[in-house]
């Protein structure tokens, strides 16, 4: 048994897991088989982690806070949680090659995944020129024209990214004006490949193998029309990935797990929960980082209550 | 990262095309984090099912006729050959078990 096992790897995560490894509880981290680091792995600079005033790759930095997590202690594993049961004053967690693990405290940390359109053909064109990762697929674009469905730094970042390879980025909002940060905004106004759709929303995607172009809605007059292309970038925000949780942890009507006040306790005695997963509102990998020490601190103050008996058992493992 | 055999343009027809066995090719990327994700979990599903199916990987970036040819337009792809054609495609990271349950026809 362990005394604190962290499901998840991105800043939460790995930030929770440097603190609770410095507190010398050797926690044990489920980081994911295939989205270990979460999604700064497909980020490309990242200009607003304080320290890093030349900007810092996505995954550079999440490879540095996995190695600073193992370097107090940490123990990584490259796996999925597939179930929990975390209502006794023993959680257990299994994965996805059956194994069980047992602890006193769980900290919650699996962010959120991308929001897809909820349109008909979409995940049949997914990987046809319907894609949800411009770092990974934008190579493919190259002379093409292409559009991006979103309005926030993420859709800003992405559109400027596909501009390196695109002849033309659509940029296609329901509305006529970006929730992205200014500095983000400017950019994506100041390049000429980008061009701005205001007022649409993504009514059809067309194309029967392959991508061929979205049919459009303006919002404000009702009027659709088709808009050809040959890739189709979705960044229209996510939701948080609670879908192990369900009726075990309450839940806020946004969707994100309900924790107390400014902390991170969930209703049940040593869950706890930080990052995205528990914020609708600012999402930000400083913001994720700083509630995993929340999570990190709170657990810490749940397991040295414990009684030391209780505790003793989890030092045996 | 993955340690499966590699293949190139100029060898895609001999290795792949004109195996007798199941290959499927894995397009990637350097560049491709999901990719990166994904290589160790190929690696370890041909070392226990090398009997039944061949692994092999092609990187876009130094190969883009075979890329081209088969439309890859979103990586990591998995497409599985037989007999020269495409029998089965998968597209994008996942887990194992996923992957393992999208390949039950040829190593289940």
């Amino acid at each position: 048994m362990r005394q604190v096992i962290i499901i998840g790897s991105g800043p939460a995560g790995y930030t929770a897991a440097i603190y609770a490894a410095r507190a010398n509880f050797k926690p044990l981290l489920i980081a994911s088989s295939v989205e270990a680091g979460g999604e700064l792995m497909n980020t490309t600079d990242v200009e607003n982690f304080p320290g890093f005033p030349e900007g810092i790759m996505g995954p550079d930095l999440m490879i540095k806070m996995q190695e600073q997590a193992e370097k107090f202690g940490a123990e990584i594993l490259l796996d999925d949680v597939t179930s929990l049961d975390l209502s006794g004053e023993v959680k257990k967690i299994t994965i996805g090659n059956g194994d069980t693990f047992e602890a006193l405290a769980v900290i919650f940390a699996t962010g959120s995944a991308y929001r897809k359109l909820g349109l008909p053909n979409e995940d049949r064109l997914s990987g046809h020129g319907v894609s949800w990762c411009a770092t990974c697929d934008g190579f493919f674009f190259r002379q093409k024209t292409v559009a991006i469905v979103g309005g926030g730094d993420s859709a800003m970042e992405e559109a400027n990214f596909l501009t390196r390879f695109a002849d033309k980025v659509y940029v296609v909002h329901r509305k006529d004006s970006l929730r992205a940060s200014k500095i983000m905004q400017d950019r994506a106004f100041a390049n000429p490949k980008i061009e701005f759709v205001w007022n649409s929303a993504v009514d059809a995607l067309l194309g029967d193998d392959a991508l061929t172009g979205i049919t459009i809605e303006d919002t404000v007059t009702g009027v659709k029309r088709d808009l050809p292309l040959d890739g189709l970038f979705i960044a229209i925000g996510n939701d948080p990935r609670t879908h192990l949780i369900h009726g075990q942890l309450d839940l806020t009507p946004e969707g994100t797990i309900a924790v107390k006040g400014r902390s991170s306790k969930t209703n049940l005695s040593g869950v706890f929960a930080a990052g995205d997963v528990i914020d609708p509102t600012y999402r930000q990998a400083v913001t994720a980082a700083g509630s995993g020490t929340v999570a990190a601190l709170d657990a810490e103050h749940f397991l040295s209550a414990l009684p030391v008996a209780v505790l003793a058992q989890a030092e045996i493992q | 990262m993955s340690t499966a055999p590699a293949v190139t343009d100029a060898t895609f027809a001999a290795q792949v095309l004109a195996s007798s066995k199941p290959v499927l090719v894995d397009f990637w990327a350097e560049w491709c984090g999901p990719c990166r994700a994904v290589g160790p979990i190929l690696d370890q599903i041909l070392l226990e099912n090398g009997d039944k199916i061949d692994i092999v990987k092609l990187n876009v970036d130094e190969n883009p006729q075979t890329a081209a040819l088969y439309q890859i337009t979103s990586i990591p792809a998995m497409k599985v050959f037989q007999n020269g054609e495409v029998v089965k495609t998968i597209i994008g990271a996942k887990p194992k078990p996923a992957i393992e349950a999208d390949l039950a026809a040829f190593i289940g």
